[in-house]
């Protein structure tokens, strides 16, 4: 323990005197972090566009990265606003860090993707069912891939897929690149990949809907302002946004 | 405190002590906490499943068979860049070390564009024998070779010029053909390099993870060498990937350890 005090009181003397260089509401000028869930990238820099544009002189900073790494991040005192994650666990994960309860804002789905000139010739997801097709998902470690291994089984599907990605743009990515013959992507990959790839619908996908929460965070500079985001995500104007994605109602 | 040759030379400079302490702290103080961090509790039934078993025997097999390819193949071109004199020598020393530089992950990119199912060679290969690369342990020893050699190459041909090529010329002037010269004569003598690059390309082979799983992919059993184990661990159970990352940090350590004592003594 003692040795723990220490250890952080050095490591506080060495980082004391770069904390003055983040120092923001210099001139009425105000920054937020939001951290967001991969598959939120299209829709979150639209909103923070819109946010921005909305609030004079506020920048919007926009991490995306895998949702387990932010809500990791955030419990770890990361300095950031918002969090939004692609499923519920992940954000219980950072319970600690958040400022009231988390509000679910929008769901996915998952489908299956091929690449535009379709190689394999799949019609449909019994192709991934009977075999013989080099396809990827996401590793079961990730929310995407958890999904993706729920589905697999409720088709009882018998081959093991080609690879498992760390995560859906990694899957996306190997099918459009033609590397995979096929993948198991969100349905808003699905929208945002356009005409790189082809869509087909995957039996029991329905049963399997992710929820994405969002929540304001303790460390936040700006509590005001980082609620005001939420709102906007909550919003009608929000929720167009992430249907225009792809994403479900919650 | 007192230098290799005595006290004559005076005190070690505060100007060398700190940052060299400094340095130190810096390498050594990470593992420290990361070994006391570990649940060493799981370490054993970690250490037993079936998926950490997989993931270590990949990646043994794949790092010992980078480093043969590495022996094979980058000796005769760092005898080239070191002993032969042709158009484009320098360009071709520049380009060979550029997988150093290179993220692992581009690395990892620029195999797929070469060697993947739509790539340059990979298509080729494709049509002309349905063999495709990606997904196979052939691509993560393809990886590991690829981002591993730059290592191999640059150590033994810094050995051959350092050793020069006047004996090279005397056992030519002897009547040994070149064949025989580089393999008694010039081999020989660089060997301290062909070592210590080996160790490099293996240590390097060890860690590799990007290029690995952008271009072999991620599957246990197959493809999944305990880098991307612990990365794709790391994501849902940091704790259990803290005792996979010891787990790879002892074998290595235990491997280095007894090279060492056999191959690797410095004088």
């Amino acid at each position: 323990m003692l040795l723990k005090k220490t250890v952080s009181l050095a490591v506080l003397a060495l980082v004391l005197p770069l904390a003055g260089c983040g120092g923001d509401d210099e001139g009425g000028h105000a920054t937020i972090t939001v951290l967001a869930a991969a598959s939120l990238t299209g829709a979150f820099t639209e909103l923070a566009d819109q946010f921005q544009k909305d609030h004079e002189g506020v920048t919007v900073k926009l991490a995306f990265d895998s949702s387990a790494t932010l809500a990791q991040q955030a419990v770890d005192g990361a300095p950031a606003d918002v969090l939004a994650t692609a499923d519920t666990a992940t954000m219980d994960s950072a319970t600690a860090a958040l400022d009231g309860d988390s509000e679910l804002f929008a769901t996915n789905t998952m489908v299956l993707v091929t690449p535009t000139d379709n190689p394999a010739g799949i019609t449909g997801f019994d192709d991934i069912v009977a075999g013989d097709v080099t396809y990827v998902v996401c590793v079961d470690t990730a929310p995407c891939g958890k999904v993706a291994a729920a589905l697999l089984a409720d088709n009882t599907v018998q081959t093991a897929p080609a690879s498992l990605e760390v995560d859906v743009k990694a899957v996306l990515a190997k099918v459009t690149s033609g590397e995979a013959d096929a993948g198991i992507v969100y349905a808003t990959d699905a929208v945002a990949a356009g005409d790189a790839v082809q869509r087909f619908e995957i039996p029991h996908a329905a049963d399997e809907v992710t929820s994405y929460p969002i929540a304001a965070l303790k460390q936040s500079g700006d509590a005001a302002l980082a609620q005001q985001f939420v709102d906007l995500v909550l919003s009608t104007a929000g929720q167009q946004v992430l249907a225009d994605a792809g994403f479900g109602k919650p | 405190m007192t230098d290799t040759d005595g006290r004559t030379l005076g005190r070690p400079p505060l100007s060398l002590v700190i940052p060299g302490a400094l340095a130190a702290a810096l390498l050594v103080l990470p593992l420290v906490t990361l070994v006391l961090d570990t649940p060493w509790r799981n370490f054993f039934d970690e250490l037993g499943s079936t998926v950490v078993l997989d993931a270590l025997g990949i990646t043994a097999i794949a790092s010992g068979v980078t480093v043969v390819a590495c022996v094979l193949l980058g000796t005769p071109l760092a005898w080239l860049l070191a002993r032969v004199e042709f158009p484009g020598r320098a360009v071709l020393r520049a380009a060979v070390t550029v997988p150093l530089v290179l993220p692992p992950v581009v690395a990892g990119v620029a195999l797929v564009t070469a060697l993947g199912r739509n790539g340059l060679i990979g298509s080729v290969l494709r049509d002309a024998t349905g063999i495709t690369l990606p997904y196979t342990i052939t691509a993560v020893v393809t990886a590991h070779t690829f981002v591993s050699m730059p290592f191999y190459v640059l150590s033994v041909e810094g050995a051959l010029r350092a050793s020069g090529d006047k004996y090279d010329v005397v056992a030519a002037t002897l009547g040994a053909t070149r064949w025989t010269t580089f393999r008694r004569v010039t081999l020989p003598l660089a060997m301290p390099g062909l070592v210590a690059g080996a160790a490099l390309a293996w240590a390097r082979s060890l860690g590799e993870f990007g290029a690995t799983i952008t271009f072999a992919g991620n599957y246990p059993g197959t493809t999944q060498t305990m880098p991307s184990l612990i990365y794709t661990t790391l994501q849902s159970r940091p704790e259990v990937a803290r005792t996979l990352s010891m787990i790879l940090l002892v074998v290595s350590i235990a491997i280095l350890a007894a090279l060492r004592n056999r191959w690797l003594t410095t004088p």
